[in-house]
């Protein structure tokens, strides 16, 4: 039987390791990789939870998120490939599209 | 042993996580990442999730990460130049693991893997898969159906996202009237008229 405590560690340091690509990195897909990473790390965080109080919604919710996670890959990478065709790139630091 | 299961999954997990984020070539990247939901997954099974488990295998280091690498070789971003050394290392690396399947599989066929049940009491009548595909489509019905429109309108913005503006779609209208034209021209362009197909002018 594993404690409650050991996912929740991982999945926190999961999610942080996720944080880090996010604000290290400047590939665009890699930043959609680790994005990937975060939301796995709150599927751990679920998957744990349910366990633990020995229900299955935490599971129901994962599967959600592993949809709503799909959805947002097919799109994110739609964007990507349209932001390479107009700019050439995929390095956040060169798309000033919107002048942030 | 479950426990010694769950530090060498989540290692992995980790360790992998952490390649994902500092490797330099997106495609080693993306072969990180795969090795991490793997490695999910098997903490996930070990945390009673059979079905997540298997799910995570088959849409995450399935689908979404085919997409992935789909996507990095269409743009050309993994610049992996092989060099002599490295593709010598890759060959044996490729015979080691092609030597580790076979020897798997003979010791499968050979039965010295058969563990046996770990614990004493029996699974639930259909497991983990039924039980959930119950909650789903009972109490979480309607998330249900709303899920799959999220799907088909993610399905739909990609397409028409990846279409893009940047390709001129062809005059829908080439016979057009000289007076529906100007309508939508600045002044200052010049205006082609359109040549009817055939030559019929000369």
């Amino acid at each position: 039987m594993i404690p409650t405590a050991w996912p929740l560690a991982v999945s926190a340091v999961l999610f942080t390791i996720g944080i880090i690509g996010v604000l290290v990195r400047r590939n665009a897909i890699v930043i959609f990789m680790s994005v990937e990473l975060m939301l796995n790390a709150a599927n751990l965080a679920f998957v744990a939870f349910g366990d633990a109080l020995k229900t299955l919604d935490g599971q129901v919710f994962v599967f959600f998120v592993m949809a709503v996670a799909a959805a947002e890959v097919a799109v994110g990478l739609a964007i990507i490939v349209n932001l390479f065709r107009l700019r050439e790139s995929v390095f956040v630091d060169e798309i000033n599209l919107l002048k942030g | 042993m479950i426990p010694a299961l769950f530090i060498g999954f989540s290692l992995l997990l980790l360790v992998s996580g952490l390649m994902v984020v500092l490797h330099k070539s997106p495609v080693t990247s993306a072969m990180f990442l795969v090795v991490a939901f793997c490695a999910l997954a098997g903490i996930y099974i070990l945390l009673h999730a059979e079905f997540i488990g298997m799910v995570q295998v088959i849409v995450y280091a399935g689908a979404i990460m085919v997409l992935f690498l789909f996507v990095i070789m269409y743009l050309n971003l993994g610049h992996d130049p092989e060099h002599g050394a490295t593709i010598l290392l890759r060959r044996l690396i490729g015979w080691i693991a092609g030597a580790l399947v076979v020897l798997q599989g003979a010791m499968l066929f050979a039965g010295r893997w058969a563990l046996g049940p770990t614990s004493t009491e029996a699974p639930p009548l259909g497991g983990n898969t039924q039980a959930l595909g119950q909650l789903l489509y009972s109490r979480f019905l309607f998330p249900f159906e709303i899920t799959s429109l999220v799907l088909l309108v993610a399905m739909v913005g990609a397409i028409v996202i990846s279409k893009g503006r940047s390709t001129r779609t062809p005059d829908p209208i080439p016979h057009a009237p000289h007076a529906g034209l100007q309508a939508v021209l600045r002044p200052g362009d010049t205006v082609t008229p359109p040549t009817p197909p055939g030559g019929g002018e000369a």
